[in-house]
């Protein structure tokens, strides 16, 4: 994913328009951008190559179905550990190799190590758990989530 | 949900987005052998249910503008804290929020919630609108930046089925 931002003239009115209003979903029927196009002026051919178009250019990173992985049946679990400084990179290259570690970030934090586990069973979680801290001898801090809120995050273009 | 082998054969098809086309759905059936009706009964279902949250862009904030980002994690009362992550979660800049355990003695947090700003600043001056919503209710708070992204994968969809 493109981390920089766009040049201010990288987007006009109607690319906005899209960008603000195809992040509240779009109906599951037929034909669903007519209604957009409607409102925009533009044909649903000329829309969607928009669409097309503004993923080219990394302003969107897709389009399609936002999934609750959860709801599938996985088990997912944000964990937490305190890395020192002179292990840092013998232990990241122990928990990366786990291929139930989703994503890894580094933070500016006592607890500096932030990782996701995904698994397909929740008792799966703590045994991975438990084996990070057999290799590294290092406490695993977990965070599973007990209530996750609506979010009303949208990025205005 | 229990979903079935031909809704994860959906499921795995738009996993990399839907085909821009007028009627995508149409487009969908076509490459699994499915009706358009058959395609969408399904994809309903399965947003009725949860699991399909909505069928959207992914914006890349980065890209624009909004290039700053932390993890704001707050000690808020129990008993105050699903009311107010609520507010917090409804908020244009929070773009994740979680009631999660704290892990004491280290860690008395149990609000994370993820800021987005133009810049440091304005992540900054994000949070003291949180802190002002939590008010006495939140005993301690603290910010973590990433520093570095260690990996990342895609969730592997297999693992969810």
């Amino acid at each position: 994913m493109k981390r920089k931002a766009l040049p201010s003239d990288a987007l006009d009115g109607i690319d906005r328009v899209l960008i603000n209003r195809l992040q509240d979903g779009l109906p599951i029927v037929p034909a669903p951008f007519a209604a957009l196009a409607g409102e925009t002026g533009l044909t649903e051919d000329a829309l969607v190559d928009r669409i097309s178009r503004l993923r080219e250019i990394g302003a969107i990173t897709r389009f399609g179905p936002f999934l609750d992985a959860a709801a599938m049946g996985g088990a997912f679990c944000l964990c937490a550990m305190s890395v020192p400084e002179g292990r840092f990179d013998e232990v990241m290259t122990l928990v990366n190799a786990h291929a139930e570690v989703a994503h890894n970030y580094e933070r500016q934090h006592h607890l500096n190590m932030w990782f996701v586990l995904a698994c397909e069973r929740s008792e799966q979680i703590a045994r991975v758990a438990a084996q990070i801290t057999e290799e590294t001898g290092l406490m695993v801090h977990l965070f599973p989530k007990l209530k996750e809120f609506f979010i009303g995050f949208r990025v205005n273009a | 949900m229990m979903i079935d082998a031909i809704d994860k054969r959906i499921l795995q098809a738009t996993a990399g987005g839907l085909p821009l086309t007028p009627h995508p759905f149409a487009e969908v059936g076509s490459w699994l052998g499915l009706s358009e009706a058959a395609v969408i009964d399904r994809m309903a279902a399965m947003q009725a249910a949860g699991v399909i949250r909505r069928i959207a862009v992914a914006p890349n904030h980065y890209a624009l503008g909004m290039v700053a980002n932390g993890m704001s994690v707050w000690d808020v009362e129990d008993a105050q804290a699903e009311p107010l992550g609520e507010r917090v979660g409804a908020l244009p800049f929070v773009s994740h929020c979680y009631l999660r355990p704290r892990s004491l003695p280290e860690w008395p947090y149990n609000l994370f919630a993820m800021i987005h700003g133009a810049s440091r600043d304005e992540v900054e001056e994000k949070r003291a609108e949180v802190a002002r919503i939590l008010g006495p209710a939140c005993r301690s708070h603290d910010i973590l930046y990433s520093t570095r992204i260690l990996k990342k994968t895609g969730m592997r969809f297999a693992e969810g089925g």
